[in-house]
């Protein structure tokens, strides 16, 4: 095809979808009750987010949205690893990966 | 003018024997607390004797000298330095503090020689003078306020020195607080100064008096009250005069230096320091001459019958400041402080010689349990009769030259001048009376100590427990120790002759500071009135001497019987006209239960803790509401998040929308 053709994809559409993406994992972070579950939750909303970073940095031919993102990958990589270790060691003590009923840290 | 008369070291001095006697005495040996309290206050007097020949050095006639050590205070109009003052006055004033202060050290050591907190009671003697010497010299109203504060805080440290008695410590309170009445007015005097010249320097506030001769009365009356309230506080006159009979709880040296010879006479000084506000205004000086005049006839009164040597001497000085005032009142400044000077000579001897009496009596202060103690304490007697003679107005003591220039400047003075003179009159007939009475009773006639011991009836309580013990082992009265007898032979020497330095020649050596003195019968030519006022005044002298002779002279009846007699005025005089209850029930127990009801139980019950209770209830009552938030259930404090995001990005869009407010988010991504 002629590349004078080409149309390059708009930006809204990433960033439509980033935010369908984001919303999704605040739904599921929301209404689900296993902790695995809500774990990956957290993990759609963080790459929602570096979605959304990368479009904009792409826009604005700004490099340091595409930095962030390297930070934010790195970032999520440690929580993945402390937060599983957190989620088999809840499992261990309690027998049970329901969010409900891991609710010891009150007053 | 090139010399330094280190005028800092006046007051400097006294506070470093402070110092060290305050903070190492009680580890000190005792030779080495007397040798810094005697040290430090001859250092000071020896630094005023240099400034005086230097002073006096500057021809063709000595000029006052104001130094400025930096400044102080500066804020806004107010300005204020550490600036002393030397003149005439304050040289004066100077000389008497730190000499019969010094002389009054010296008596000390020997008359505290056995007592408890020796330390303790030189510390605070020697803070005295640094106050006192930092009053005199200030050269603003404020720094002078720091000393008569501080004289007031050595005061009540003394009065109550035996603290673990409970009337020493409430007599020391009641002289703090009627202070603390009179210094009210000190300060709205200040303020009211501070309002209208924009100055606290007596030389800046002097200069614009003299600047403005149109400026009389009104606000300078206001002044000048406000002030004499404060000086009748400090100086003891109605009706702030109730403190000073019962500051005699302290020991008899701190009633010498303090409540007879120096810082009572502080309101003496001020007035006169301050004379070109009250000159400006008839009415604060008629005011002043009546406190005086009232002050000094009501004072003697009460003389007359009290039986307590201290207590006699302690009203014949409200007396005598009361006669100052008048001589202030009637503008005799200069009179004022010659009466201020020659009764520093004779009340310090009468004191110290009071003092000396009790100290061979082993305690005992009941005049009626003295007598027949010529023989015993002869150098005493000898001294103390100097005392009684020169007080009595008996020429050609001291006493007498003083008391005739208030009184013949007083009878000079138009109508009311007439009366105080008259009531001045009638008050020396009563002070000649009172003290022959206590002469009488003290030293002639036979003891009666003996009745004392069978009457059981004997309270040594008065110079603490040594003293008493002392008492205990020999009853036989005697002469106390040379520390004690050489400052009374050098302040008798001082009584007998300090009048004679003054006649003539006193009223010309404060004419720099005070103005000169009035005389329209030497202008009119002839002395003839002086002489026979003089002759007046010496008759009522004499007159008291006899009254006194017939009634104490012999063992004899006549005083009872007359008591007896008048038992009305006798019993309100013994009393002391109820004035100590009339205070205590008219104002001390209306504020006590003004206190005790309105303030304690609404102020503190329903104010400070009703609002004390309901700011802790608000806290609980939201804390119960805020605690169910924090359930523990990680949904429920996650929806809380989406809320409060959903919220934030709400009101972001909002305000991007209508373009007011909000962040601008393309601003915050770009990084700008």
């Amino acid at each position: 095809m002629n590349p004078a053709l080409w149309h390059e994809v708009p930006s809204s559409w990433y960033l439509i979808l980033s935010a369908m993406l984001f919303s999704l994992g605040v739904i599921g972070f929301l209404i689900k009750r296993t902790l695995i579950t809500v774990f990956m939750s957290i993990e759609l909303m963080l790459n929602a987010v570096n979605l959304s970073f990368v479009t904009f940095a792409h826009d604005w031919h700004a490099v340091k949205g595409q930095i962030f993102v390297f930070f934010v990958m790195m970032v999520a990589a440690a929580e993945a690893a402390v937060g599983l270790a957190i989620i088999i060691s809840i499992y261990r003590s309690r027998a049970t990966l329901n969010v409900d009923q891991v609710d010891l840290m009150k007053l | 003018m090139n010399a330094h008369l280190h005028l800092w070291l006046i007051p400097i001095l006294p506070f470093a024997g402070f110092l060290v006697n305050g903070l190492l005495g009680r580890r000190l040996p005792k030779a080495l607390v007397s040798a810094v309290a005697l040290g430090f206050p001859l250092a000071s007097l020896i630094v005023v004797a240099r400034a005086a020949s230097i002073f006096f050095s500057v021809t063709p006639q000595p000029v006052p000298w104001l130094i400025n050590y930096g400044s102080w205070i500066s804020a806004g109009p107010l300005h204020l330095d550490f600036s002393l003052y030397l003149d005439q006055l304050s040289l004066l004033m100077l000389g008497i503090i730190t000499g019969v202060g010094f002389l009054i050290h010296v008596y000390s050591v020997g008359y505290m020689a056995h007592e408890d907190g020796y330390w303790r009671f030189f510390s605070y003697l020697n803070l005295f003078l640094f106050s006192m010497t930092t009053l005199v010299l200030a050269e603003n109203y404020i720094l002078m306020f720091v000393g008569w504060e501080g004289v007031g805080l050595a005061s009540y440290l003394l009065i109550g020195f035996y603290y673990e008695k409970k009337s020493a410590a409430d007599a020391g309170k009641k002289a703090f607080v009627a202070n603390r009445v009179g210094d009210v007015g000190f300060l709205l005097g200040m303020f009211l100064l501070l309002s209208q010249f924009k100055s606290l320097s007596f030389y800046e506030i002097g200069s614009n008096l003299g600047a403005n001769p149109a400026l009389q009365g009104g606000i300078l009356t206001a002044i000048a009250l406000c002030l004499v309230v404060g000086a009748c506080g400090k100086s003891a006159q109605i009706p702030l005069y109730v403190w000073l009979p019962d500051a005699m709880e302290g020991p008899t040296p701190v009633s010498a230096l303090i409540h007879a010879a120096t810082m009572v006479t502080a309101g003496v000084y001020m007035i006169s320091r301050t004379h070109f506000i009250f000159d400006r205004s008839p009415l604060a000086l008629s005011v002043v001459a009546i406190i005086g005049a009232v002050t000094a006839l009501f004072a003697a009164t009460i003389a007359l019958v009290q039986t307590d040597i201290k207590r006699v001497l302690a009203y014949s000085t409200i007396s005598q400041l009361g006669y100052m005032f008048l001589g202030c009142g009637v503008a005799a400044y200069s009179a004022a402080v010659f009466h201020l000077m020659t009764h520093a000579f004779f009340k310090a001897l009468l004191f110290l010689a009071a003092g000396s009496v009790i100290h061979g009596m082993g305690g005992e202060q009941d005049m009626r349990k003295m007598g027949g103690l010529r023989k015993k304490l002869p150098i005493t007697f000898l001294t103390m009769t100097v005392g009684v003679f020169a007080i009595a107005g008996i020429p050609p003591l001291a006493g007498f030259f003083s008391k005739d220039a208030i009184l013949y400047e007083a009878f000079q003075q138009g109508s009311l001048g007439k009366v105080v003179y008259v009531i001045g009159l009638v008050t020396a007939l009563l002070t000649s009376f009172y003290m022959f009475r206590l002469w009488y009773l003290t030293f002639l006639g036979e003891n009666r100590a003996e009745n004392v011991e069978e009457h059981g009836a004997a309270v040594h309580a008065h110079s603490g427990t040594k003293l008493v013990l002392e008492a205990e082992q020999h009853h036989e009265p005697h002469e106390s120790p040379w520390s004690m007898l050489g400052p009374l032979v050098i302040l008798a020497i001082l009584a007998f002759g300090g009048g004679w330095i003054g006649i003539e020649r006193f009223g010309a050596y404060l004419a720099p500071v005070v103005g000169p003195v009035t005389d329209p019968a030497l202008q009119s030519g002839g002395k003839s009135l002086d002489y026979i006022l003089s002759g007046v005044a010496v008759a009522v002298a004499l007159l008291g001497l006899l009254i006194a002779h017939v009634f104490y002279f012999r063992k004899n009846d006549r005083a009872a019987k007359l008591a007896a007699a008048l038992s009305g005025p006798y019993d309100l005089l013994v009393h002391k006209y109820w004035i100590d209850e009339l205070y205590q029930n008219v104002i001390v127990t209306p504020i006590t239960l003004a206190s005790r009801y309105i303030l304690g139980w609404v102020g503190e019950g329903v104010i400070i803790r009703g609002s004390t209770w309901l700011l802790g209830g608000v806290a609980t009552l939201f804390g119960e509401l805020f605690r169910r938030w924090q359930s523990g259930n990680l949904r429920s404090y996650s929806a809380w998040l989406a809320a409060g995001a959903v919220a934030l990005l709400f009101f972001a869009v909002v305000g991007y929308v209508l373009g007011v407010g909000g962040p601008d988010l393309r601003m915050v991504w770009a990084g700008h």
